[in-house]
């Protein structure tokens, strides 16, 4: 019987929220707030601090009475929309932030990555930036002297070490906290969607560390939105919705569940993609629009594995030329173009110029589950009159091919399913 | 080992043994101001002498030389500078005790810590800046070829820990108003620039009517650059009652500012 080393009890976090300031005002109005600016303030920030319970409505209740408890060794996914309390929650349980009612239980040292380069400054060195930082997330001096060589080694900046971070490119940054954080040893590792940023090939890099980090038996409570990595990390999930519990429990039936909700919902913006007009450069014929749908003629982003995607496609402007061809790249999350298409080279099929809508129909889509970007291109006469680089993004879920239900992801099992059998010879 | 976490009202605690294991952070953080403060090397150590330096040349020009100051027999630079020293301490350290909470809120948002080593860490940075500042002391003496009595160098470490406790205090009352009030931070500087007036650094004290001398030493640094004027220039006997007061005062303050510091720090994360 695994003993639970976090015991989490009906713990809840109110915010207030509030304090807006108002719009536009006079110079009377403003020299009058400027007055009267000592008491307004005092007023708002006492009210900010000091909870009434007959104004509701400047309150939002981050974590609800949310209750569950986590065994030692455990890697436990926490999952759920933008601003459901997942962030809260660890800032509650790394002790940021306090809890408004109900308790939490700890049975060892806790670490928080709810960032990666906490207090990075940026006038010091690669080398002061790592004490630095290894201090704040709680490492002790001796540990990172000890770890000082693996840490540098690790974020591949090599000999820029002595220079001030100011110099650093985004990339390097990111490298050298990501370095630091991957060799926090503590027994509970809290990490936030920190593994979202930084170059592709780095992210992977981490991933495996973080591997590294859960099979060494320590427990973790990782956030992400990546279903893929949470599918490879996570035995078990958490899925949290308006600060209270939706469902707890293995990995796959969590994120299936959380998965045909969010396909139930998705944003209208992401699958109906309006240009924006910055992007356009004096181009005489552009694109203007995209929307997807998959083959009911639903607009979605969601596909799963062996569905086909439409593309609806809208263009402005006038081509030079009386016909014109298109073209379309999809990239997966690593930054590989994955497959492309082309109208005219490859089916010889030209659009005549007054034809300002088009479609593309694209699939079965055998690729592993992950995001995946569409890039467009409009050419004719031999030169490209408009690049869309970001026309639209899909998600391709439950890629589980095969007869054991083992999900396929980008990070772990390759770019796309090719058909395949295993037969007995001798 | 086991971690409750749940509401706690009131005071935050200050559990000891927690701040004996942040020690390290402490250090690393003094050790980044000074870094900071210095990195520029010879421009840090310029700026910390030059300052009291020309706050010196002027304050002797304005006061000693124009205005006639009375300065107890002793040559006026001397004697202001003596002031200024502490003087410097004070408001320096006041000023980064204040905006520590401010400077470090990316901190405060994404780790635990408990918040009283940041404006405790960020006197460290003043003291260098003192240590530099003495330097120059010891030149300027040597300079109007002053003897001073040395035994009273002995009274500094208590001097010392006067003007922290004060700073302290105040320090982390105006860190954690500065949290909830924003704007205060941008008139702070100035207001304890104005400070200097009412504290006995370019006049002797008894110049005030000894009636309301004890008014003046409600103000900590008035006991404690007295006390040093007093011990170390000999400009006259050390004023017991004066210090007394400064001293009770500082203690005062520590306590109300610590307590007021203590009971909105858990809020600080959340508003910052
Ligand atoms: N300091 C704060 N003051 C007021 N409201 C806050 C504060 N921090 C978070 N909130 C609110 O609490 C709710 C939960 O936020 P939280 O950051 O935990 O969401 P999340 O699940 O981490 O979202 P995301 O996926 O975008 O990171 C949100 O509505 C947010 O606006
Ligand atoms: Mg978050």
């Amino acid at each position: 019987m695994p003993n639970p080393i976090i015991k989490i009890n009906n713990l809840s976090k109110r915010y207030r929220i509030g304090a807006e300031e108002k719009g536009d005002k006079t110079f009377r109005e403003t020299i009058m707030d400027w007055v009267c600016a000592p008491i307004n303030n005092f007023i708002k920030l006492r009210n900010l601090t000091k909870f009434k319970n007959n104004d509701l409505e400047n309150v939002i209740w981050a974590l609800k009475d949310i209750s569950f408890e986590i065994n030692e060794g455990e890697v436990l996914g926490i999952i759920g929309k933008n601003g459901s309390g997942k962030t809260t929650l660890l800032k509650v349980l790394s002790r940021i932030t306090q809890p408004t009612n109900g308790f939490a239980e700890l049975y060892g040292r806790v670490s928080s990555l709810l960032d990666v380069g906490t207090g990075f400054h940026p006038e010091l060195t690669g080398r002061e930036n790592i004490y630095l930082n290894g201090a704040i997330l709680g490492m002790r001096k001796k540990e990172i002297e000890e770890k000082f060589d693996e840490i540098v080694a690790f974020s591949e900046i090599g000999k820029f070490i002595d220079t001030p971070v100011k110099r650093f490119s985004s990339g390097m940054w990111v490298r050298l906290a990501f370095a630091i954080a991957a060799h926090l040893e503590p027994e509970i590792l809290l990490i936030d969607e920190v593994l979202a940023v930084g170059d592709i090939s780095f992210q992977k890099k981490c991933l495996g560390k973080v591997q590294d980090v859960v099979k060494g038996g320590r427990t973790v409570l990782f956030v992400s939105h990546n279903m893929g990595v949470i599918r490879n990390l996570c035995k078990k999930v958490v899925w949290i919705d308006n600060g209270k519990v939706v469902q707890k429990g293995d990995v796959d039936e969590v994120v299936k569940d959380y998965e045909k909700a969010q396909m139930r919902q998705v944003d209208k913006s992401s699958y109906i993609i309006e240009r924006n007009p910055e992007e356009i450069k004096n181009s005489s014929f552009y694109f203007n629009r995209v929307e997807i749908f998959n083959e009911k003629n639903e607009r979605t982003t969601l596909f799963r594995y062996n569905e086909k995607l439409n593309l609806i496609i809208g263009f402005a402007g006038f081509p030079l030329t009386n016909k014109y061809s298109v073209e379309f790249h999809i990239y997966n999350e690593l930054g590989q173009m994955v497959s492309m298409g082309a109208s005219g080279s490859y089916h010889d099929k030209y659009f005549s110029s007054n034809v300002k809508k088009i479609k593309i129909g694209i699939g079965p889509l055998t690729f592993t589950s992950g995001r995946y970007r569409i890039l467009l291109k409009v050419l004719s006469g031999g030169r490209y009159y408009d690049i869309w680089e970001n026309a639209a993004g899909f998600n391709i879920i439950e890629c589980q091919p095969f007869k054991t239900n083992h999900e396929m992801s980008v990070f772990r099992e390759g770019a796309c399913i090719l058909q395949q059998s295993f037969d007995e010879i001798e | 080992m086991k971690l409750v976490i749940k509401p706690k009202k009131g005071l935050a605690n200050l559990d000891f043994k927690e701040l004996w294991y942040y020690r390290e952070l402490f250090y690393f953080f003094a050790w980044r101001d000074i870094k900071l403060r210095y990195k520029q090397t010879i421009l840090g150590i310029v700026w910390a002498i030059l300052q009291p330096f020309i706050a010196m040349i002027v304050f002797t020009v304005i006061f000693g030389e124009l205005a006639n100051m009375p300065s107890n027999d002793i040559p006026y630079p001397i004697f202001v500078y003596a002031g200024l020293l502490f003087w410097n301490f004070f408001s320096t350290s006041i000023n980064n005790v204040s905006q520590s909470m401010l400077r470090n809120a990316v901190i405060i948002q994404k780790v635990y810590l408990p918040k009283v080593i940041l404006p405790v860490s960020s006197i460290v940075v003043a003291f260098v800046d003192f240590l530099f500042a003495a330097l120059i002391f010891g030149g300027v003496i040597g300079y109007y070829r002053f003897i001073p009595y040395f035994e009273g160098l002995l009274l500094l470490p208590l001097l010392l820990f006067i003007t922290i406790l004060a700073v302290l205090g105040l320090g982390c009352f105006l860190a954690a108003i500065n949290v909830k009030y924003r704007d205060v931070h941008h008139a702070l500087p100035f207001f304890i620039q104005l400070l200097i007036f009412i504290t006995p650094v370019i006049y002797p004290v008894s110049i005030i009517p000894k009636a309301y001398q004890w008014i003046l030493a409600l103000n900590p640094m008035t006991g404690v650059i007295e006390t040093f004027k007093a011990g170390f220039l000999g400009t006259m006997p050390i004023n017991w009652m004066t210090f007394g007061i400064s001293s009770a005062v500082s203690i005062v303050f520590l306590i109300l500012g610590l307590w007021y510091f203590l009971k909105t720090e858990k809020t600080f994360a959340d508003i910052i």
